[in-house]
């Protein structure tokens, strides 16, 4: 059964956080290195995404947590895998064998679960993040038209990304996080290309990020611009993750769930960190508070972002097969 | 506007910028605006041509404020590299909210500048435009594109053969585009914007007669055979003939729209500044225009012809939301920042210069008005791209003070060199540094030299640069959680390294209370919290001046202490026990082995005009020099390379005056102690005999009633005191000390003599004396007067650090906060007879003075009482004999609930 089939008929799951997962292990700068990169000269702790490449076994460990737990669809664990985030620490040579080894990873461990229960089959999203730089703002507020990265770098970069994610197996690409709408379009566009060279296409889901109570996107777009700048793709989805809490995202859910002609999806955080930085939303008060949109049937696609556990997607899974999906608009509905 | 347009069901065309613009049937019609066309505006292409954007960016703003809903940027001229230039105003446009809100129409004949056009924009525009002029595989490849950028397109009715002059022409050419479009493309045809080609009248070109009128037909064939497409143009074309005479043009373009949106048009190139409302056109003027618009008479152009030579050279007013110009200057440079408006910041930052001065301008109202900025950002009404712009406008009003600043610093004799240095860094592990940029710059405007160390930055680098670069400050930013863990490792190793440089922390994870919980205590120099650039610069300012850090920095250390202690008690906020639990647990102390001294004598003992020299030699310099606001021990805040000269000069200028007071006895000095005997209750009390061994007086204390680690025990100030259990009597002491009598009236000489410093030295020598009366009381009582420690030999130091047996806990303070039992001290006591009386407020007066209670048990310390639950303070009133309630009242720091 296809996706797009299975949207239709129940609330798909998405599986939480992975740092915060990654974090729990307490892991030293030797931990992020093997062999090939023993002597590399640049601090890599904290490069969570190289640990793919040597530290493969925690990362399927992770995976499988979630898929225990109840989750449809893991995020592979590539969230800063393009060359532009990897180039912060120097390893932009390695950026398709992470990707690669990031979906081969979620892959293994989705078909394992696929092959025990194939009435509930798993699904892998490659995970691409935003990069570190934003193309439509200046760094530099004395040089407003000055732009730190180009669209044309991040096509290039996004692609490489993609490419690595694509031959690695996954099943969907999760562009999220999207700080940049800007950045967001390029990563569409490097994957449409990418479709036309390789002659494979795959769904795409889209997940942006209000990062403050002004109710935008961190470069200024409102929910409902966020949602025109893209809606141009063939998108499987569209939806919000990240920044805020379950709470907090719902009435820009509203906003989606009303005007997208695509599956909507959320994965917020578990609330807001506290002042020490953790996350300290119990599983039972997010899933109270997901309760609400399932309720008023927002969302097609539920998870959890930062600070969320395989503990919260577990109640956050129960929930989900309680209630009805999201009816998906067409696009004479969506005016 | 209220022209009726056309009918038409159909989808709405879906564009934005940073808002979402939804133009539907019912939108009536969009203006876009053109003045940011170097092919129709002569001053835009000049202000390019002579590379002046920001000029050029207002023009933008012009039409956004004049209610264009689209913006056109074109720049196809020969002189120009189009590609370049459209690059920079597109990103200089976003970066400008008001502007950036609408979406862009990219506008030009070349395509490689509409396709690097298109890569500058995060929202859904339009490109304007793409034709089948260059044949079917052209003009597919492009529309692909445009698709996969994002945008809509307006599609010229434009050939092989040429562009579309009759109607026939015109919808044969967009009735082929729109089948290529819709299908082979799968363009969305709500995103298809046909311009069939507005094209000048009254020419007095017998060919041109129609071509207004073909326009509307066309338009409305367009819009209601191609399903869902939209209609637009260039409507200032129109009235080209008429150039110079605005009230024609005015009057044509009005028309023009009128019937066009009639016939279908819903959206178009327009001046918004250069149209007549319909309803206002002189009527005679007005039928002139639609003969020619119409074609409905032979002799239209000539008709029209003649009427514009009567009207030449009138021009309308422009009108401009500029009320707010009336305002205070003050209202107005807030405003200019809050808009981020820099049209009229230069005249205003003048006025406001002459007013308070440049270097007040900006410590004024430009910081008042970030701060408001400030205020805005934190509470949602203001968002990123708008705060970077008020910090443009910041930046411009500061570049304006800065040549006064400099001749301001000149008149006072200060240096030419920045403010201070500052250094910024992400820390290790983060690579975010957006918000750590805009405290450079907004940093950097107010004159601080700035070294930003970039990203991922490794303590030893920042405490290595801090030292090469002789840098003021440090400032720590970061992002991501882990980053907070960072911070604390570079305070740390700043710690170790002995630094004192003040340390700033910002960043969207860090807040008040990890600064103060985490950061704070791991290192001794100046830490703050810096909610967000705005607020950078007052904090920033006040830590790197010598003389208003020292302040500053204890006031943030003890808000911070505050809050540590507020958010410990609230950590333990279940971890209280009963008191009956807290009593099993109260200090254990073996009163069999536990010595017990009688006093040399029993009841009260007075002192009356003590000599001030003795006491003055137990005076402890360091809280004297905090008064001053000079932090650092003595004597090593002599030698201290920053405030050693003004230590040394104000320790000389207090012993000149205390000698003085000595010499003049302008101040007095009076003591009164007692001693009782006395045993500790059950109930936490202590029981004072009287000669015949009955109790006559009972002092009350408090218990900690917090959960305690294993073998730390519950204190209570009475479990220093033998229990009646025991069945061996006890004592208690007591004393009261002034150094402050007189005190007044040397106050009033030195402020008829408007000599503040003397005022204030008297007041701090006062003050000191009485602490050193207290000191050297306690040395006694513990010596002669209890005796119990009459072998005591320590230095002055060891006497600072409290090195002795025995405590004296003052009502008020941490081990006793309850204020109200001062009464019970002052009663037996008798203090008014020696001149110490309690105010109302239960305030000592003078109020240089000290009063306490003396335990002399060797296991005896200070302790904190904290918080305590209810079924204490139940009791403790009960057995005080007060309500509940007003126990509360003095107690209400300490209330655990």
């Amino acid at each position: 059964m296809s996706i797009e089939e299975i949207l239709k008929k129940r609330i798909m799951v998405l599986d939480g956080a992975m740092g915060t997962m990654i974090q729990r292990y307490k892991l030293e700068e030797k931990d992020f290195r093997n062999e090939q990169l023993k002597d590399h000269p640049f601090p890599v702790k904290g490069n969570n995404d190289l640990l793919s490449i040597t530290r493969p076994e925690i990362i399927k460990e992770i995976h499988r947590k979630y898929f225990e737990a109840g989750a449809d669809i893991a995020e592979t664990n590539t969230f800063g895998s393009t060359s532009v985030a990897q180039g912060d620490y120097h390893l932009e040579h390695l950026v398709y064998d992470i990707n690669l080894a990031g979906a081969k990873i979620a892959r293994e461990v989705a078909d394992e679960f696929t092959k025990k229960e194939p009435g509930k089959p798993r699904f892998v999203a490659g995970s691409m993040g935003p990069t570190t730089k934003l193309s439509s703002m200046s760094p530099d507020v004395n040089n407003p038209g000055y732009r730190a990265i180009t669209f044309d770098q991040l096509v290039t970069a996004f692609k490489e990304q993609a490419k690595g994610l694509l031959d690695g197996g996954v099943d969907l690409f999760l562009v999220e996080t999207i700080t940049d709408t800007l950045n967001a379009k390029a990563a569409l566009f490097a994957i449409q290309e990418l479709f036309d060279e390789t002659g494979q296409s795959i769904p795409i889901m889209v997940s942006g990020t209000i990062t403050d109570a002004s109710g935008r996107i961190l470069s200024g777009q409102t929910t409902e611009a966020f949602l025109i700048s893209v809606a141009h793709a063939p998108l499987l989805s569209i939806g919000l993750n990240c920044a805020l809490g379950a709470s907090a995202l719902r009435p820009y859910l509203q906003v989606l769930g009303e005007k997208a002609p695509f599956f909507t999806s959320a994965h917020p955080n578990a609330g807001l960190p506290n002042e020490f930085g953790q996350y300290d939303q119990t599983p039972e008060d997010m899933a109270n508070q997901i309760e609400e949109f399932l309720k008023e049937g927002l969302v097609n696609i539920i998870g959890g972002c930062c600070g969320t556990t395989p503990e919260h997607i577990k109640l956050i899974a129960e929930l989900a097969s309680k209630y009805k999906p999201r009816r998906i608009l067409s696009m004479a509905d969506s005016q | 506007m209220d022209y009726q347009p056309l009918t038409i069901n159909s989808r709405p065309l879906k564009l934005s910028g940073f808002e979402a613009v939804v133009i539907t049937s019912a939108s009536n019609f969009v203006n876009i605006g053109e003045r940011t066309n170097v092919t129709g505006s002569a001053r835009f292409l000049k202000l390019i041509k002579e590379d002046k954007f920001d000029e050029a960016l207002e023009v933008a703003l012009d039409q956004v404020r004049g209610g264009a809903q689209v913006i056109d940027v074109n720049m196809d001229e020969g002189m120009l590299d189009s590609k370049a230039a459209m690059i920079r105003f597109l990103n200089l446009m976003a970066s400008e909210p008001e502007i950036a809100a609408v979406p862009v129409m990219i506008d030009s004949s070349k395509w490689e500048v509409i396709e690097a056009g298109l890569k500058c924009l995060q929202g859904k525009g339009i490109v304007n435009s793409i034709s089948l002029k260059e044949g079917e595989k052209e003009f597919i490849r492009q529309a692909k594109l445009v698709k996969r950028y994002g945008a809509a397109a307006v599609v010229m009715a434009f050939d092989e053969q040429g562009q579309a002059d009759t109607y026939e022409k015109r919808i044969g050419i967009c009735q082929r585009a729109y089948s290529i479009l819709t299908e082979k493309v799968q363009f969305a045809p709500e995103d298809i914007i046909f311009d069939p080609n507005i094209f000048p009248i009254a020419t007095g070109i017998d060919e041109h007669r129609n071509y207004a009128l073909d326009f509307f037909r066309a338009a409305k064939w367009i819009r209601e055979n191609l399903h869902h497409s939209h209609v637009s143009g260039g409507v200032s074309n129109v009235s080209f003939s008429f150039r110079g005479n605005q009230p024609v043009r005015e009057a044509m373009h009005s028309a023009f729209l009128y019937h066009a949106i009639k016939n279908g048009m819903d959206m178009g190139i327009v001046n918004p500044a250069m149209l007549e409302v319909y309803d206002e056109i002189p009527k005679e003027l007005l039928e002139r225009v639609e003969d020619v618009l119409l074609n409905r008479r032979e002799d239209a152009t000539e008709r029209l012809l003649e009427y514009a030579e009567t009207v030449k050279g009138v021009s309308k007013k422009k009108e401009a939301d500029d009320a707010w110009r009336n305002g205070t200057i003050e209202d107005r440079l807030t405003h200019a920042l809050v808009k981020g408006i820099v049209d009229f910041i230069e005249v205003d930052t003048e006025e406001a210069r002459k007013k308070y001065g440049a270097l007040q301008v900006i410590e004024g109202p430009l910081m008042a008005g970030m701060n408001v900025v400030g205020d805005l950002f934190g509470a949602g009404k203001m968002f990123l791209p708008q705060v970077v712009k008020s910090a443009r406008v910041m930046k411009k009003s500061v570049a304006y003070l800065t040549p006064f600043l400099e001749e301001e610093k000149k008149l006072t004799g200060a240096s030419g060199k920045a403010v201070a240095k500052i250094l910024l860094a992400t820390v290790k592990g983060d690579v975010h540094d957006i918000g750590k940029n805009i405290v450079g710059v907004v940093l950097a405007c107010n004159n601080f030299e700035v070294v930003d160390l970039g990203v991922m930055v490794p303590a030893e680098k920042i405490i290595e640069s801090a030292r090469r670069e002789k840098v003021d400050a440090i400032g720590l930013s970061g992002l991501i959680t882990p980053s907070l863990d960072e911070m604390i490792h570079v305070a740390k190793e700043m710690q170790h390294e002995k630094m004192e440089l003040p340390l700033l922390i910002g960043g969207a994870t860090t807040s008040r209370i990890h600064t103060a919980v985490k950061i704070d205590p791991v290192y001794n120099g100046p830490v703050v919290h810096v909610l967000d650039a705005s607020k950078s610069v007052p904090v920033t300012s006040e830590l790197v001046n010598p003389i208003t850090r020292p302040s500053f920095k204890e006031k943030t250390k003890k808000e911070y202490e505050v809050m540590r202690k507020d958010h410990a008690s609230r950590q333990q906020i279940k971890s209280y026990i009963s008191l009956s639990d807290a009593r099993k647990n109260k200090v254990a102390i073996n009163w069999e082995t536990s010595p017990i001294v009688k006093p040399q004598f029993i009841g009260r003992k007075t002192f009356k005009n003590y000599p001030l020299e003795e006491i003055a030699q137990h005076i402890d310099w360091t809280p004297f020099f905090q008064a001053w606001m000079l932090a650092g021990r003595y004597p090593d805040i002599l030698k201290d390379e920053v405030v050693g000269a003004e230590a040394t000069k104000l320790l000389t200028d207090a012993k000149k005056m205390l000698s003085e007071i000595i010499r003049d006895k302008s101040l007095q000095a009076s003591a009164a102690i007692a001693f009782y005997p006395a045993n500790a209750t059950t109930t936490d009390d202590i029981n004072l005999y009287d000669a015949t061994g009955k109790t006559f007086k009972t002092l009350r204390f408090l218990r900690q009633q917090s959960k305690k680690a294993q073998n730390l025990p519950n204190f209570c100030l009475s479990d220093f005191v033998a229990p009646e259990s025991v069945e061996k009597n006890d004592y208690i002491g007591m004393f009261a000390v002034t150094a402050g009598i007189g005190l007044e009236n040397l106050v009033i000489k030195y402020k008829s003599q408007i000599d503040d410093y003397s005022e204030i030295m008297a007041k701090v020598l006062a003050d000191r004396l009485a602490e050193a009366f207290a000191e050297l009381m306690h040395l006694r009582v513990r010596k002669e007067f209890w005796g119990y420690a009459k072998s005591e030999n320590l230095s002055d130091a060891e006497l600072i650090d409290e090195k002795y047996q025995g405590i004296r806990p003052a009502p008020g303070y941490p081990a006793c906060p309850d204020h109200t039992e001062k009464k019970a001290i002052f009663d037996l006591l008798k203090a008014e007879e020696v001149g110490i009386l309690l105010t109302d407020s239960l305030a000592m007066y003078p109020a240089a003075a000290v009063s306490g209670y003396y335990f002399s048990n060797p296991q005896s310390n200070y302790f904190g009482l904290g918080k305590i639950e209810k079924d204490q303070v139940a009791e403790y009133a009960s057995r005080k004999g007060m309500s509940v309630q007003e126990v509360e009242k003095w107690l209400a720091p300490n209330l655990a609930y």
